[in-house]
């Protein structure tokens, strides 16, 4: 078996019984990126040098018998994560000179766990996407089918792990960025909840939907990295002060018992004939595994395509307007008068997709249009957060599909941006409801991956890995590998 | 302005820089006068990713302010961003609250001269106070073609006290001001120091005949001091009342103040047009004031100078007027009751000489309490001695100027000078004898009823006795020796 095909449990067994060093899983890795990468344009910046450095250090401290479950595994970073001393674009011409002084939270827990970075994947521009088709460093191939999208914002993320270009790789979801991405490529994607894991040092798309997690090929891999992720941060005042459960832990239990609800709105029209059948089967299988089945409802879920295109552009507008070309990013050249500063500098360094984001959440948050649009959203936000209460008070986990089907082709909905916003219709809520949520792999349609989604109450991210571990003991689709990148 | 038919409406708003040591979201420090940028952190600077995490003390001195205006304070506030693109404003928007902010509506008495010699009181409502940050300065001095940035204030916290428009003359304006930084500086939440910024207030004001509703008013940022504020109000007042009496509208704008000409100047105009764009700040829970937390900081507030002055007119049996002077900051207040507690002196005896010779000779030197030459220990030490007969008050001045030139303690001073009051009955009558004896004319006219002149036969013997005398012995052996 091939170093890349190791999850990351044999990774670090191997590397702690001396079968390979931190170093020549880093160049294995960087090797592959060098072969694999041109094709799928899934990092910004690969890092060799650092990484081997980091590789180094991690061999210095397996030898010396320390370390982590996590030391010496290499793993890419999102683009958006705050870098020291290494550029952070957030996928943006704005930032395409940013070297921010400051490592984001997750970079440094996870350097210090002894992981080493391979480099910064690609993304939608400042995670605004569904199909990393906006990056300004042009958008990321499917290795499933490298005419198709592998979903956004996060797809360099999943392009990356799916390749085996990294055993894993962070993420960050604010509708829907890393389930999406992770059901369109084979992979395990977990958003926890709102506040498990700090958003500092994270440039901020949403600030209240925003959130970090991971992109892995297993559930148990996924389990592994977001453990050491999570945990209060008081540089976030949103970051939850509340003890990390052991998520490792907590696979292995049987799940008889588990109830799961089936939301009668995901399964409505819209749901493409083969995904439906991929998911129908999934909940076969989760019966067989001893779980029960009902129907739940959650009845504003329709509405939270509208809610979520008022409020992400909101905050967005606002997070966004430091982008000025005053301190750092972007400036324009030949600017006379302030103002021009400004509008130069914003309209050549932002991208389409930002720009008519800004523009609607500048607009939602006008004067006389507030109450219409803002304030509205947020009641019905409200609203989907108590259905998700009520159906808690019912059920252990959710389930449905991540996406509507399969991959689409580069290009096919591009310049259609509602088309495009209706790509996310299942994963939002959890986004605008604070639950952790995640995707697993279901099977294939048209030889292309299928998504299942599950959402946990609030802090249940131990419960919803180890379901979603149980399925994959009694599944295999998470262990095929894309033809072509064996 | 014909006062019969015109009335001013005046509303003040007032930025007072909170004493935290870091900032109101980051622990950068807030000194005043560093070198440009060298206290902004990541997130005074905006940096992307960097998020805001609330200053305890900052919230703290917010409720406390509250407190002592008697004004509820929310407990659950929030804070939202207010937008606007300008280079001192790193973020594109400042942190402010808006629709829940700390404190609500609370009220602040002030005392006015009736201009015979008379007060009148007056109460002016608070309508809102809220915390926000402090923005960065431009710098447009020393640059031909460009404006330097200077973020160090960037992020100071700040509360804005929103008055009601019950102000209605320049002096009540200035009368509320003086009452409110005494108060903000007393509680220990701002410096008060107007000409570094710490203190700043923007004026609202309108003109109305007498019984119409509201007219349309100016706003004038800025201005740093009382002296300005009276000022800029007055002219404000005046230039509003000649606009409309020539038949001209007021225009909703935004004025500043030139201290040089006296005059408000239109500096921007269209201010309906800004949309501030306000919504809850997603980086920023809302805050949550547990009645625990409000009922500790009650506990700690000091005592406020209405209380005080009041203590010191029952307890010391003061004037209204010298209750007034020695309470009004909460350091010459300590001054006095340490004066008090050491010499064992008589409390007004003690007011007239911190009030009166202290504060006077301070005054002259242009020093304050903080830095007064004269500790509390040593003017008590001083007042020890009138209070033992060592020196008589008169002396006791030209102690007091010896100290203030630097030149020791009472004690030391007396015994160089050879001060000492002279309280042996024979050296006293030996110097009055002498006195009568060299005056014989004045002595006759005296004996004959000319009772004024027992005061120059004060004087002489004084002299004679280089003002060492005790007055109370001198006094009563020289009518003894008068009388014959």
């Amino acid at each position: 078996m091939s170093l890349h095909e190791l999850s990351l449990r044999e990774l670090g067994e191997g590397l702690r019984a001396k079968k390979f060093s931190s170093r020549e899983l880093t160049q294995h890795y960087l090797g592959r990126i060098g072969r694999h990468d041109p094709a799928l344009n899934s990092y910004i910046t690969v890092t060799a040098d650092r990484a081997l450095a980091q590789a180094d250090a991690a061999d210095a401290r397996l030898a010396a018998g320390q370390g982590s479950a996590l030391t010496g595994i290499p793993l890419a970073q999102k683009d958006i994560f705050c870098t020291s001393g290494v550029r952070t674009s957030c996928g943006s011409k704005m930032l395409d000179k940013f070297i921010a002084p400051y490592d984001a939270t997750i970079v440094r827990k996870l350097d210090g766990a002894g992981m080493v970075m391979l480099g910064k994947a690609n993304m939608d521009e400042f995670a605004m996407g569904s199909s990393n088709e906006t990056s300004f460093y042009g958008p990321v191939k499917n290795p499933w089918d490298v005419e198709r999208v592998p979903g956004g914002s996060s797809g360099g993320s999943v392009a990356a792990v799916a390749a085996g270009l990294a055993p894993v790789a962070t993420a960050t979801d604010t509708g829907g960025s890393i389930r999406q991405p992770a059901a369109l490529t084979n992979l395990t994607g977990i958003k926890p909840t709102y506040g498990r894991v700090s958003r500092y040092g994270m440039i901020a798309f949403a600030s209240s939907l925003d959130q970090a997690g991971v992109v892995a090929r297993s559930a148990e891999d996924a389990a592994v990295v977001l453990q050491a992720m999570s945990g209060f941060d008081p540089l976030d005042s949103t970051s939850v002060e509340r003890p990390v459960d052991d998520y490792v832990g907590a696979l292995g239990a049987s799940i008889r018992g588990l109830r799961i609800g089936l939301p009668k709105e995901y399964f409505a029209e819209g749901l493409d004939p083969g995904a439906r059948a991929c998911i129908e089967a999934a909940v076969k299988v989760f019966e067989g595994l001893g779980a029960s089945v009902r129907e739940v409802s959650l009845p504003n879920a329709p509405l939270s395509v509208p809610t979520y295109y008022v409020v992400a552009p909101a905050e967005a507008s606002s997070n966004l307007a430091r982008f000025d070309g005053v301190r750092y990013g972007h400036r324009a050249e030949g600017v006379h008068t302030l103002e021009e500063l400004y509008k130069r500098s914003r309209g050549e360094g932002f991208g389409a997709e930002v720009q008519r984001r800004i523009m609607i959440g500048t607009y939602v948050l006008s004067h006389g249009y507030y109450d219409a649009y803002y304030l509205k959203a947020q009641k019905v936000r409200r609203l989907i957060y108590d259905d998700f209460r009520r159906a808690f008070g019912e059920v252990d986990l959710i389930l449905g599909p991540t996406a509507q089907s399969v991959a689409i082709k580069l290009g096919d909905k591009s310049d259609d941006p509602v088309a495009m916003y209706l790509n996310d219709i299942y994963t939002i809520a959890a986004n605008l409801a604070g639950i952790p949520a995640m995707s697993l792999p279901a099977g294939f349609h048209q030889d292309l991956p299928i998504g299942l989604q599950l959402m946990g109450n609030f802090f249940d991210e131990g419960r919803m890995l180890n379901a979603a571990h149980q399925y994959q003991q009694a599944t295999d689709f998470h262990k095929r590998w894309p033809k072509g990148f064996a | 302005m014909s006062s019969t038919t015109w009335e001013a409406v005046i509303g003040l708003e007032v930025h007072c820089q909170l004493m935290t040591k870091s900032k109101i979201f980051s622990g950068a420090a807030t000194a005043y006068g560093a070198e440009p940028n060298t206290q902004a952190d990541g997130v005074t600077l905006g940096f992307p990713g960097v998020l805001p995490v609330l200053n305890g003390d900052a919230l703290r001195m917010a409720v406390t302010f509250g407190l002592a205006v008697g004004a509820e304070v929310a407990e659950r506030c929030v804070f939202a961003r207010k937008h606007y693109f300008y280079p001192d404003l790193p973020k594109g928007y400042q942190i402010s609250q808006f629709e829940l902010p700390i404190v609500g509506k609370g009220k602040l008495d002030i005392e006015l001269d009736d201009g015979h010699g008379g007060v009148i009181h007056k109460t002016i409502g608070i309508t809102r106070a809220h915390m926000e940050e402090d923005a960065g300065k431009s710098l447009h001095e020393n640059y031909s073609d460009a404006t330097g940035i200077d973020l160090n204030r960037a992020g100071t916290p700040l509360i804005e006290i929103v008055s009601e428009p019950d102000i209605r003359t320049a002096q009540e304006a200035v009368a509320y001001l003086k009452k409110l930084h005494q108060l903000v500086v007393y509680l220990g939440i701002c410096d008060g120091n107007m000409q570094e910024g710490s203190f700043r207030c923007d004026a609202n004001v309108s003109v109305r005949r007498k019984g119409e509703p509201f007219g349309t008013r100016t706003e004038t940022k800025n201005v740093n001091s009382f002296r300005y504020v009276e000022k800029a109000i007055e002219f404000e007042i005046d230039r509003q009342i000649r606009e409309i009496e020539s038949g001209g509208e007021i225009i909703q704008e935004t004025r500043l103040f030139n201290p040089d000409t006296g005059e408000t100047k239109s500096m921007r105009v269209k201010e309906n047009s800004n949309d501030y764009r306000y919504f809850p700040d997603p980086d920023l829970l809302p805050i949550v004031c547990t009645p625990e937390y409000i009922a500790d900081i009650r506990g700690k507030l000091p005592e406020l100078p209405e209380a005080k002055r009041a203590r010191f007119e029952k307890d010391y049996g003061l004037s209204a007027y010298d209750a007034r002077t020695l309470t009004s900051s909460r350091e010459l207040a300590a001054y006095y009751e340490a004066v008090v507690k050491a010499s064992g002196a008589e409390a007004k005896l003690c007011a007239n000489w911190v009030a009166t010779d202290l504060l006077g000779a301070l005054n002259k030197i242009g020093k304050d309490i903080d830095t007064s030459p004269i500790s509390s220990d040593a003017l008590a030490g001083m007042l020890k001695r009138i209070v033992d007969k060592t020196i008589s008050g008169k002396i006791a001045k030209e102690v007091f100027e010896a100290m203030l030139a630097g030149e020791g303690d009472a004690d030391t001073i007396i015994k160089a000078k050879g001060l000492v009051q002279i309280t042996d009955e024979s050296a006293i009558v030996k110097a009055i004898e002498d006195v009568i004896a060299k005056n014989p004319g004045q002595l006759a006219e005296y004996r004959s009823g000319k009772d004024k002149l027992f005061g120059f036969f004060v004087g002489q013997a004084m002299k004679a006795t280089q003002g060492k005398a005790n007055p109370d012995v001198l006094n009563r052996l020289l009518k003894e020796k008068l009388a014959g």
